[in-house]
């Protein structure tokens, strides 16, 4: 009965096109665009972003059609879009309707009249996973999110991977396994909501870095560095934002972690593989199709790092990259003096 | 001396009583409920039943329970009888071990639920109230009677007093909030009133209320041990009391009690739980409620919907406003023993005595302290707020249908983790609704600011070090109190403006120095040693754990 219901998810991007076939393997599936034109473009082809679509998927920009339609619903855009999505999306939803989304980004709530750039230091309460969005905005309450080592184009490819659905309701995480579980593609549930959001927003940074490490031509030796010492600067970050350390040292941390702080097709990667070749911002912007979450997350966390006194070196010296006049090779060199002189030891009593 | 009596307002008549909204009290749901007592009873069992061998389903983890059950019976038989405890438990506990045994001789099919169902039966039983309309009737009438007369005695000063009736109980406690739109609600639907719970006054006060605003009684669970006087246990029956044992924490007693609250949720019975569990010890607003009973309305709501039924039922945060908590310090020092242990040790305690009681009584009544009572916007038991008509809205003003909530794949299903997550949230919000209804009073906020001052001068100190620095030691001009009361006055205004509290009457306009002075009366007008005190010029305490209490209640605002 239910599962003759189609799946919903919003967004045409790489990641939401991924998804939405591996979907399609367990039920029918609806795509969302608010862009007519996208949705034609889309149909002509029989793929976006250059994978291609499953038969039993199609497409429509009625939000009233994809809400009335499905009970399980897919939010996959970015963060900088979500919650306008979600205000439109709001008199459409019932308290039937789950969520899960895959937007590896934050919110900003700022109070009226600042701005990112206009504040010194940000405080917990103003930054808002995507959960936290839909919960302030909709009806919604059953939510969860995705996250792990999902780069798109190895799912398009069919390659063996595995996700983790997370939320506070086990049938959320049961409707996630059922629709999503395929012959290649493990699911592993996790009531750590905001941690796992956390974690997989948190390693974009990460991956920023090690792509600039990459771009400036080291190897192996600073890559494991860089990882290590990664980990636990996003650990601490997310502790600052209320998750728990647990959640960043499974698949959803380490695992997403590793994955993109090694590939290419990461798109944070690739950022940081242009920052080390001199790029600005701007061009950075112009060059990329698809959004990386990590420079807004760079953005976002530095100061909030600020705000709690927490140590975040790398952040710090990724913010002066992007947004002041630090180049790539003066921001390694400042991170490379910085006095740390202790491996892990300080993670204890972190829990 | 400032004999500033709060003027009645424009919400809240003086003596006034509201019509009650059932007249005839065989229509009470609470009636109908002990009207059928037995079935009532029997339909508790057989549910609990159906509910322990879904949770429980092998044979081996029922058996385990009666084992725990028994274990932990025993254990409370021996270690911590009373009076009230049924002369026949032992023998009863004993049938059980042997029942026990001879599952492993000879078993028959299905022989561990015949055990299972003895116990059941027995706690459905010992749970249920037996309520009794005359004696309820009796029961108010003492009870209003007996506090006119005193309020009374105390007001016109002397004997003579006792016969007039000039002054009513409703001068001195104020209701506040949506009095109209619960009335209506509780026609149709099942009111659940969560108050917060500071003082042992707070259940005949509310109970009061409850009178007062016209609506039929409630029931609500009481400790077994108020059951151990013997005029006490009286009226507990005869209002709506069901027994709650404490002692009993295993699984089949935790499960019966909560489906008879369920089940009588369900029937219409309106309930009152305090959620806090017991009196706030810290003087702090609740924070953590216990989810057990909370749940039951969820559980309620999920299977009338099941049943079609459109029954609603509706959560009434009630926040209770005291000047001054008549056990406070006695409170404190019990959280302090708790949270501090060796850390904190005290000279000597002080128990109230009845005529400390009395003497309260009359002091309460004739120096015009007042209680305020906040009935906070009504909820339905997913923690939206609801229109007068009962509808649940969401925060854009939408109608919200709350089968919703519970309905996957099309159809409404149970599901005890999808409940107990829900259960949190509504607690969460019902603190919320707590905070915001408050009304900070002049005794709070003079509290508050000594408290937090003297405080931030020994920040080396813990707190118990602090506690113990000698209250000689701690002094503040009147100059520069009065300072640091108008900005943090400004500051609550502005929380106020925020909706995130309210404010009393009288702290929100008037002179600076009077509002102190109230203040300062009010909070000293029991305690023998004064938390806070004006002397010469200067502000000192004589009880900085009580202090401390009293600043708890304002603590844990943002500003």
């Amino acid at each position: 009965m239910s599962s003759e219901k189609p799946v919903g998810v919003l967004g045409v991007g790489s990641f939401g096109t991924a998804m939405a076939n591996i979907l399609s393997v367990n039920a029918d599936v609806i795509m969302y665009s608010r862009s007519q034109e996208r949705i034609e473009e889309i149909q002509k082809t029989r793929s976006s972003r250059g994978i291609a679509l499953r038969k039993n998927i199609r497409l429509t920009s009625d939000l009233a059609e994809i809400s009335d339609q499905c009970e399980l619903l897919f939010p996959m855009i970015p963060s900088s879009g979500f919650r306008d999505l979600m205000i439109d999306l709001s008199p459409l939803l019932r308290p039937y309707h789950i969520l899960i989304h895959g937007t590896k980004g934050l919110d900003l709530a700022l109070d009226p009249g600042q701005d990112i750039d206009s504040v010194e230091t940000i405080s917990r309460s103003h930054v808002k996973t995507m959960s936290d969005v839909i919960r302030e905005e909709t009806i919604a309450i059953r939510v969860g999110c995705l996250a792990g080592p999902n780069l798109a184009k190895e799912l398009a490819e069919g390659h063996p991977a595995a996700t983790v659905v997370a939320s506070h309701f086990n049938e959320v995480i049961r409707y996630g396994q059922k629709y999503l579980k395929t012959d290649n593609f493990q699911v592993y549930g996790n009531s750590d909501l905001r941690a796992i959001e956390l974690a997989g927003v948190l390693k974009n940074i990460i991956a920023i870095a090690s792509g600039g490490l990459q771009g400036l031509g080291f190897g192996e030796n600073a890559r494991g560095m860089l990882i290590s010492r990664g980990l636990i600067e996003i650990i601490y970050l997310g502790k600052a934002l209320g998750g728990n350390v647990t959640a960043f040292l499974g698949l959803a941390g380490i695992g997403d972690l590793v994955t993109t702080a090694n590939s290419s097709l990461s798109r944070n990667f690739t950022v940081g593989q242009m920052l080390a070749r001199g790029m600005t911002i701007k061009d950075i912007l112009n060059e990329m199709d698809e959004v990386a979450e990590g420079i807004n997350t760079v953005k976002i966390m530095s100061k909030v790092a600020r705000h709690y006194d927490a140590k975040a070196p790398i952040t710090n010296t990724l913010y002066n990259v992007l947004f002041g006049n630090m180049t790539a090779n003066e921001g390694l060199e400042y991170l490379m003096k910085f006095p740390m002189s202790r491996d892990i030891e300080f993670l204890k009593g972190l829990d | 001396m400032a004999k500033t009596k709060v003027k009645s307002t424009k919400k809240w008549e003086k003596g006034r009583y509201y019509e009650p909204i059932i007249k005839r009290s065989k229509y009470w749901p609470v009636v109908q409920l002990s009207k059928n007592r037995k079935a009532f009873i029997e339909e508790v069992a057989k549910e609990t039943l159906i509910q322990i061998k879904k949770m429980r389903p092998s044979k081996t983890q029922i058996v385990e329970e009666i084992e725990t059950a028994l274990y932990r019976e025993k254990f409370r038989m021996r270690s911590n009888p009373w009076r009230v405890d049924p002369p026949d438990e032992k023998p009863f506990w004993d049938g059980i071990k042997s029942d026990l045994l001879s599952l492993d001789t000879d078993y028959n099919e299905g022989d561990e639920f015949k055990i299972l169902e003895k116990i059941i039966n027995r706690y459905a039983e010992e749970v249920a109230g037996n309520f009794k309309p005359n004696r309820y009737r009796f029961t108010r009438r003492v009870v209003k009677f007996g506090f006119r007369r005193l309020l009374n005695a105390a007001r016109v000063q002397g004997f003579f007093g006792l016969f007039k009736s000039d002054y009513y109980l409703t001068d001195n406690i104020q209701i506040f909030g949506k009095i109209k739109q619960i009335r209506n609600l509780a026609r149709d639907g099942t009111i659940i009133m969560v108050p917060t719970h500071f003082s042992n006054l707070d259940s005949i006060l509310i109970g009061w209320i409850i009178h007062v605003l016209g609506l039929p009684p409630f029931i609500y669970g009481a400790g077994l041990n108020l059951f151990n006087i013997k005029i006490f246990a009286y009226f507990m029956n005869s209002l709506g009391a069901y027994k709650v044992d404490r002692r009993k924490k295993n699984y089949l007693y935790i499960e019966t009690l909560k489906m008879y609250s369920h089940l009588a949720i369900r029937k219409g019975a309106h309930s009152l739980f305090f959620p806090g569990g017991t009196r706030s010890r810290s003087g702090h607003i609740e924070k953590k409620l216990k989810r057990g009973l909370l749940g039951t309305a969820i559980e309620a709501q999920r299977s009338i919907l099941m049943n079609n039924e459109n029954r609603k039922i509706y959560v009434v945060p009630v926040t209770i406003n005291y000047h001054f908590v008549l056990e406070a310090p006695s409170l404190i020092r019990d959280h302090l023993k708790r949270t501090g242990q060796e850390r904190f040790y005290e000279e000597k305690d002080k128990s109230s005595t009845s005529f400390k009681i009395i003497k309260f009584l009359i002091k309460f009544f004739s120096k015009g302290s007042s209680i305020s009572v906040s009935i906070g916007r009504p909820l339905d038991v997913l923690g939206n707020y609801v229109d007068k008509d009962g509808r649940s809205l969401d925060k854009q003003k939408r109608v919200i249908q709350i089968e919703d909530y519970f309905t996957l794949g099309g159809q409404i299903t149970e599901n005890i983790q999808r409940e107990e997550e829900y259960t949190r949230m509504l607690s969460e919000k019902i603190v919320e609704e707590f905070h915001r209804n408050n009304r900070l009073t002049g005794s709070h906020l003079i509290s508050y600011i000594a408290f937090s001052y003297w405080r931030n001068k020994y920040p080396q100190l813990d707190l118990y070090g602090f506690l113990r620095v000698p209250e000689e030691e701690l002094e503040i001009d009147y100059g520069k109190f009065r300072e640091m009361f108008i900005e943090h006055r400004e500051r609550f205004i502005e929380l106020k403006r925020q909706k995130k509290i309210n404010l009393s009457i009288h702290m929100r306009e008037g002179d600076i120095d009077e509002m102190i002075q109230h203040g300062l009366n009010n909070l000293g007008l029991f305690h023998v040693k004064r938390p806070l005190l004006l002397k010469d010029g200067k502000i000192l305490t004589h009880d900085l754990a009580t202090l401390y209490y009293y600043h708890n209640r304002t603590d844990g605002y943002e500003f």
